[in-house]
């Protein structure tokens, strides 16, 4: 994992002062709301129905025991004892003040974090897949780019003020895609090229909200060495052409789509040739000083655990069905992933509390080299731990309240914080969540039902993904009441395809039934393979129509 | 008229008075015995009329373009950029072009809603004086240009992003 130097010290150390400067000015009325506004977004902080809230980054996910620990007392010390595991791969706190933010700043700093760009219309945290690093198919460890794209983001003097936000994700397997890059802003997907050479294909103009789209490919192969000044290229042809009269059609999305995407590639490669052999490009050198901070970590050389995992599978059923379902293959024999599920019924999706940070921590420690990822589907992966201790680390998750064996099943659901904490929300998401959790209980019947992807959000700016999921829901307001709208047939990874809306929308007391009726459709048409998209994809939509507004 | 802010924090007299678009019909109304800021279109339109008066200078809205200018930007003593709105990034852009790109070499000033939390971003993009809106402290300006010591990357004020300086 990266490691600051003085460099990076410095400037986390500068950017903490400046913003205790900011703050104090703003308090003393020398900065008006508005002026204030993007500075303090670009810190983090918004102001939310309740109370202030904070967006802490954990860069593409990754985070050490110490800074966990250190989380831990920050939710103690100046907030409620918990913290919220976003769909960004971020942390969230509901209810810091104001005045103790700097502070909070200036804690992080010392564990290397920050809540930079968390916010605001600049280009924030770059994500990727949660298991970079540890499987077997990916063409190289993505996260070294996250963090050279980490660096040249940063502070960037040109991209602070776009006409929107801007996000940026890298994918680097060939089967998989957990970053869901063709719905950002700009998806790279690691490739070779015929020569046999690393690089980008580079998706331009993805995303959710108000107008979802796929990202289209702009340039089909990007060599290594020219990432940064080709996402300089574009994002300097998005801050002088995006439109900043609209703020829904800010998004560079709307922007190459009017160009159209050859029209907006032309611009970019016009622009690129500018610069492409200017300073910023990066040199074999850098790239390398970055992947030095992920090699692996001081693995034992083992053999696979088969027999003794086939033993204790048979002794023990439940021990089998977390195996089968949170538990993931590793590249390196004798390990194996593991995700633990913050999706338990009765607890908001990504909720944890400041005890339950520490355990994640000690776990950590103990099993996984100190280290573990946050995912955009709201849980926590241990990336290496031995398969000989696989049974004895599952038994202290039951009582820590991370055992739920339901990973990417019906109730590993995404979900916003919606109307219960976030300002924007047209309705509340939580309670939608649990009554779907409380419906379907029997963890039988979900593995018979396989891997299906429930997004939930409270409003269109779709924090919960709703368009990319298989069922999706959105809250809506009609006349001030809270109506949830039902899409179907979404996906996020190399598939990536935008959700069909169902039809009108229903009362919150309704969904689960709604949901009960889009299952049973899906369990009398499927034939034995089928997962729910695909028997979606072979029906399509006028089936789960007739059933649920019969 | 307000004074202006240097690169280096130092604070000036204004010697610049800008004058706005005329109107439609109207013709340019430039005031005698003055150094003025022209729109960067109109400069181009009469620059037989306009080159070296060391005088007239420009300035570029956000939404202008600052290829209007492209070879000709050193013969002007001055290019304004100006700031509609503080949150209006597309003058950052603008500034780096006419330094990097078209090689301008003279004074640029950023102008319009200059705030202090933008300076140092401006110093980075090129900008060499401000214009501070009124309201604002311009004692503070010194420390705003200066918040940070280093930056992560190569723009208009340095050749070498930080990956290359860790090399050496």
């Amino acid at each position: 994992m990266y490691v600051y130097d003085e460099h990076d010290r410095q400037m986390a150390a500068e950017r903490v002062a400046q913003f205790r400067d900011q703050t104090e000015r703003a308090l003393a009325g020398e900065l008006a709301e508005e002026e204030f506004l993007p500075l303090r977004l670009q810190n983090g902080l918004y102001v939310q129905r309740l109370a202030p809230m904070l967006r802490i980054c954990v860069p593409y996910g990754m985070l050490r025991s110490v800074q966990l620990r250190r989380l831990a007392r920050i939710t103690r010390d100046y907030d409620k004892g918990y913290a919220h595991f976003t769909t960004r791969q971020n942390v969230q706190l509901n209810w810091p003040n104001l005045e103790d933010v700097p502070d909070i700043l200036a804690e992080l700093a010392e564990v290397e974090m920050h809540a930079n760009q968390t916010s605001g219309n600049c280009i924030r945290n770059t994500t990727t897949d949660q298991f970079a690093g540890v499987q077997s198919d990916e063409l190289t460890d993505p996260r070294p780019y996250c963090e050279i794209i980490r660096q040249w983001s940063t502070f960037h003097p040109e991209f602070a003020y776009l006409p929107r936000k801007f996000k940026v994700a890298v994918n680097a397997s060939e089967k998989t895609d957990r970053a869901a890059i063709q719905v950002h802003d700009i998806g790279l997907q690691i490739v070779r090229n015929d020569a046999g050479e690393l690089g980008f294909r580079v998706h331009v103009g993805g995303g959710l909200g108000r107008t979802p789209m796929v990202a289209p490919v702009i340039r089909e192969f990007l060599p290594e060495l020219d990432l940064l000044t080709y996402l300089e290229a574009v994002l300097r042809v998005y801050n002088r052409y995006g439109r900043r009269d609209n703020k829904f059609k800010a998004r560079i999305k709307i922007l190459v789509k009017a160009l159209t995407p050859a029209g907006f590639a032309e611009k970019v490669e016009a622009e690129w040739a500018h610069i492409k052999d200017s300073p910023s490009r990066l040199t074999r050198e850098a790239i390398e000083r970055i992947q030095a901070y992920f090699t692996e970590p001081a693995y034992a050389a083992l053999d696979n655990a088969t027999d003794l995992l086939a033993r204790q599978r048979f002794e023990n059923r439940a021990f089998d069905q977390w195996l089968q379902h949170n538990v993931d293959t590793h590249k390196k024999p004798g390990y194996a992933i593991v995700s633990l599920t913050l999706k338990k019924t009765g607890t908001p999706p990504g909720d944890v509390t400041d005890r339950q940070l520490e355990q994640i921590a000690d776990l950590a420690d103990e099993y996984s080299f100190g280290e573990v990822r946050v995912t955009h589907q709201q849980n926590v992966v241990l990336a290496d731990v031995r398969q000989d201790r696989l049974l004895e680390l599952w038994e202290q998750l039951g009582p820590m309240g991370f055992g739920t064996a339901n990973l990417n099943t019906l109730t590993d659901i995404i979900c916003c914080p919606g109307g219960d904490f976030c300002a924007l929300a047209n309705a509340k998401s939580i309670p939608v969540a649990d009554a779907i959790q409380r419906r379907f209980d029997n963890l039988d019947f979900l593995y018979d039902l396989g891997e299906i992807d429930l997004n939930i959000s409270g409003c269109m700016n779709a924090c919960g993904h709703h368009h990319v999921g298989n069922i999706g829901v959105l809250g809506v307001d009609k006349k001030g009441q809270e109506f949830y709208q039902v899409s179907l047939g979404g996906a996020s990874q190399h598939d990536a395809t935008i959700g069909k809306i169902l039809g009108p929308s229903f009362a919150r007391d309704d969904m689960p039934d709604v949901i009960a009726k889009i299952i049973d459709v899906y369990v009398n048409k499927r034939t034995d393979e089928e997962s729910f998209l695909d028997t979606y994809r072979r029906v399509g939509i006028d089936p789960f129509k007739e059933r649920v507004y019969a | 008229m307000p004074d202006i802010i240097f690169r280096d924090g130092s604070i000036r007299q204004n010697q610049w008075f800008v004058v706005s678009r005329p109107e439609r019909g109207e013709t340019l109304d430039i005031p005698e015995q003055k150094r003025v800021l022209i729109p960067a279109d109109l400069w181009i339109e009469n620059r037989e009329q306009f080159a070296g008066n060391e005088n007239i200078g420009v300035w570029l809205d956000s939404h202008d373009e600052p290829e209007v200018l492209a070879d000709h930007v050193n013969e002007l003593p001055l290019i304004a950029v100006n700031f509609p709105k503080f949150s209006d990034g597309r003058g950052y852009s603008i500034a780096r072009l006419l330094r990097e790109r078209f090689g301008y070499e003279n004074e640029l000033r950023a102008i319009g809603d200059v705030l202090l939390d933008q300076l140092q971003f401006m110093k980075r993009c090129g900008f060499d004086t401000y214009e501070l809106r009124p309201d604002k402290d311009i004692r503070k300006a010194a420390r705003a240009l200066n918040f940070f010591s280093q930056g992560y990357q190569a723009a208009t004020d340095t050749d070498l992003p930080l990956f290359r300086r860790r090399a050496s």
